[in-house]
């Protein structure tokens, strides 16, 4: 009886019983989530993994906006189906420079976290433009306006500086240059093109979208998806490395 | 006028400073309106500054009409309970609910029929998702809590609200969160979190309104005149408690400049999953969960006319759902990159939580001990407690999901859908209907609703509604999840990703039929609602109601 008494002290005082509540509610978050900016398996660093270059970051930030997640994960799980039909299971650190995360809760459609260079930027633009014309039972919606709207990379800077300022390696001569890296980039044959691959290795190089007069929206998001999951070379990664 | 009485008129600092600051806010908006990056911001800023504006003025010509002295706390003995915002909350709950019905309708064909797409962007189904999740969590069950919250407290603490503008704050504030939030999705602006779509200034904005909630809830408590604070309310408070840890936590982020709606979240990768289903598991426990059992704790047993049944229990129910709730999110990332210990906690505390959770629902129905022939006379009754058996149910649902060799299979389809909108349809809306069809008659002065047949009507039609939608996510979920791993007995994957997209057409269509019962449910409502309202002829007949009308 005297411990449901003691009860009275909360329901009597709402001070107390905020108190009481916010302890009882923090426990749980600071048992899951401290840890994971510590532990190895999920600061692990692999080679290959860079930060997004400009084109890449808008390309990301098209994805975002368009809400993409909502249909499409970017998560493969460890399942005998799933590296079979995807690919290598996703790395911790293959999304170490994606905020926020998209691995998304939902496959509507297929996983993405390894489309990159699975299909043609040719494919990638009709697939965008009408679906069905590439996959018949497609239910996915059409996105014409991406390739008929010009990139709007004026302050393309500011992502990157403020990525930065969140420990995004990315370097002042990135932030410098970043107007520059992404007209690189979207155009093929660039002359600038090894600059670029000098501050972000194996970066895909060319007109994604088949329009060489202008940077286009459909730019941006196919250089992001050409590079999603193709960062890192399986051939070579050591999967001991990191055991989770 | 009252000037020539002892107490002269004279603005309070409350009133003064709230004026000062939207003035400042508007000409801060128009500033920003101006130099925008993009011209949907711009759009949002010209929003700001004109609902800036609005308050500024609304303040001042209610400054000038209203009389010296600030309303009584208490007339003739009973407290001058302030019942303006939780009727404003009440039809804006309905409003917004047949809104967010409608565009789940939306989504749901589109998904059978992609040709309604129409190719534009505004409504192509990433942009409108989010829109329904929001108008449904955020601005239905939003407002449901803020309109019943604000009832409970005033009534159970026998005390009028706190504050003179604040809870209007919070109202009107809330509901322009909604309208910043909604259009933003339309529009583009979105963090793309899941269920925390709302970029950094919806999101400022939002803080400060709910800070101006708990000071509200916490000052009307502080009145009150019994000693012992009602169960509803501790549910109430750490509903609103916990929402800010998490929103807060969830999304904290650096904005690219004060003139672009684009941000960068301060966490990343597989921080930022696992603080994201922290907070999205948690919107459910808290938000879903916590602030609608404190609806069952009130209404059931106002309407049943009986004591709940067990106060021990709810002792018990309350700290360990609120314990335990908050281990739960890694469920929602099994097999993910996130470390395994991390996934077991969160399927280990999952599951334990079906005990609270059934405590809970226990605590619910038995309350209509000695009362359960009202079930076949009062369908506003029927309706919440077959929400309290919905309750049991998703949360049986629930920890099922959360074993690690279920979520293999069921994760990423469909089930999780059909999951959710049992919870969300057969609790969280059921248990809203019930407290605002209760909520109606008492906030109007009326001695009953128009029509309990029209009531059983929706009842009715909503739960086949809801059967047909959970039943076809079923089927489809666990269609979907075994064709995926289908192998032949070569050992080949035996179906491509599109075949299995191709087989969930038929379910698709049948859940939209279900999503459409639901809305004619709700329509239905809201027109007995209306009438109930309207017709002068139920007004209950009280000399001088208690209640101080809306100002």
């Amino acid at each position: 009886m005297s411990l449901w008494t003691k009860h009275y002290l909360l329901e009597k005082n709402s001070i107390f019983l905020v108190i009481g509540v916010l302890i009882v509610i923090a426990i749980g978050g600071l048992v899951e989530i401290v840890p994971l900016f510590y532990l190895r398996s999920t600061i692990e660093k692999v080679d290959g993994v860079r930060p997004y270059t400009p084109l890449e970051l808008a390309g990301r930030n098209i994805y975002v906006r368009e809400g993409c997640y909502n249909c499409h994960s970017q998560m493969i799980r460890p399942l005998r189906d799933e590296v079979e039909r995807y690919g290598h299971y996703s790395l911790a650190a293959e999304s170490m420079y994606d905020r926020p995360f998209q691995w998304g809760s939902k496959r509507t459609g297929p996983d993405l976290a390894r489309v990159g260079t699975k299909y043609t930027d040719e494919w990638h633009r009709d697939h965008l433009a009408s679906p069905k014309s590439v996959v018949p039972g497609s239910i996915m919606p059409a996105y014409p306006w991406l390739a008929a709207t010009e990139l709007d990379f004026a302050h393309i800077q500011d992502d990157l500086k403020v990525q930065a300022q969140l420990g995004v390696p990315y370097t002042p001569a990135m932030i410098e240059q970043a107007i520059a890296d992404l007209k690189t980039q979207a155009t093929t044959d660039a002359p600038t093109a090894d600059e670029l691959a000098k501050r972000y290795p194996n970066a895909q190089v060319r007109d994604f979208d088949g329009d060489p007069s202008r940077i286009t929206e459909a730019d941006a998001l196919i250089a992001y998806l050409q590079q999603l999951g193709a960062q890192v070379n399986f051939k070579i990664y050591d999967d001991k490395a990191n055991i989770r | 006028m009252t000037q020539s009485n002892a107490a002269r008129k004279s603005i309070t600092t409350g009133e003064m400073g709230t004026a000062i600051a939207f003035a400042v806010l508007a000409f801060a908006s128009i500033f920003i309106a101006a130099k925008a990056y993009t011209s949907e911001y711009a759009f949002h800023a010209y929003l700001f500054a004109a609902a800036s504006a609005a308050a500024v003025f609304k303040i001042i010509d209610r400054y000038s009409s209203r009389p010296a002295e600030p309303p009584p706390l208490i007339i003739d003995g009973k407290p001058n309970y302030n019942m303006g915002p939780v009727k404003f909350s009440t039809v804006a709950a309905m409003f917004w609910g047949i809104a967010g019905f409608t565009v789940g309708l939306w989504a749901a064909l589109e998904l059978a029929f992609p040709v309604l797409n129409f190719d534009l962007a505004w409504i192509s189904f990433g942009r409108l998702r989010p829109l329904h999740t929001s108008a449904v969590i955020f601005a239905f069950g939003g407002n449901v809590l803020i309109a019943t919250s604000f009832y409970v407290v005033q009534r159970t603490c026998r005390a009028r609200l706190a504050g003179d503008l604040a809870p209007w704050f919070v109202v009107l504030g809330y509901n322009f969160f909604i309208l910043i939030a909604g259009t933003g999705y339309l529009l583009g602006i979105t963090q793309s979190k899941e269920y925390a779509e709302p970029e950094w200034y919806a999101d400022l904005w939002l803080t400060v309104v709910w800070i101006a909630y708990l000071l509200v809830f916490l000052g009307t408590l502080r009145r009150r005149t019994e000693p012992h604070i009602y169960v509803a309310n501790w549910f109430y408070l750490a509903f609103i408690l916990t929402i800010a840890v998490l929103h807060v936590g969830n999304n904290a982020a650096i904005p690219v400049s004060i003139f672009s709606p684009k941000s960068y979240i301060v966490w990343a990768g597989v921080q930022d999953a696992m603080v994201q289903w922290w907070y999205g598991h948690n919107a459910v426990g808290f938000f879903l969960t916590a602030g609608f059992l404190a609806i069952m704790y009130y209404f059931i047993p106002k309407r049943a006319e009986r004591p709940v049944y067990s106060y021990r229990l709810s002792i018990i129910h309350f700290w360990s759902l609120i314990f335990l709730y908050i281990w739960a999110g890694p469920h929602h990332l099994h097999y993910t990159a996130l470390p395994d210990w991390t996934q077991t906690l969160g399927m280990t505390f999952s599951i334990m939580l079906w005990m609270p959770s059934w405590g809970g629902m226990i605590n619910g129905l038995m309350t209509l001990s000695g009362a359960w022939d009202k079930l076949r006379t009062d369908p506003v009754l029927r309706m919440m407690v077959v929400s309290v058996a919905f309750y049991g149910m998703a949360t049986f649902e629930g920890p099922l999901m959360s074993i690690k060799a279920v979520n293999s299979l069921s994760h990423y389809t469909d089930w999780t859908i059909g999951h959710v909108h049992s919870g969300a349809l057969g609790w969280v809306a059921y248990i809203s209907f019930g407290a605002i069809y209760c909520l109606v008659p008492w906030l109007w002065n009326r001695e009953r609703l128009y029509s309990l047949k029209l009531v059983s009507w929706h009842f009715w039609i909503s739960t086949i509604g809801i059967v047909l939608y959970i039943s076809s996510m079923w089927v489809s979920g666990i269609l979907q999840g075994l064709m995926w791993r289908a192998y032949t007995n070569l050992g080949f994957l035996e179906y491509s990703f599109i075949e299995t997209v191709e087989a969930m057409h038929p379910f698709y269509i049948i859940r939209a039929l279900g999503g459409a019962l639901f809305i004619a449910g709700a329509l239905i409502m809201a027109w007995n609602l209306w009438k109930t309202v309207q017709s002068a002829d139920l007004a209950l007949s009280v000399a001088s109601p208690a209640l101080q009308p809306a100002e």
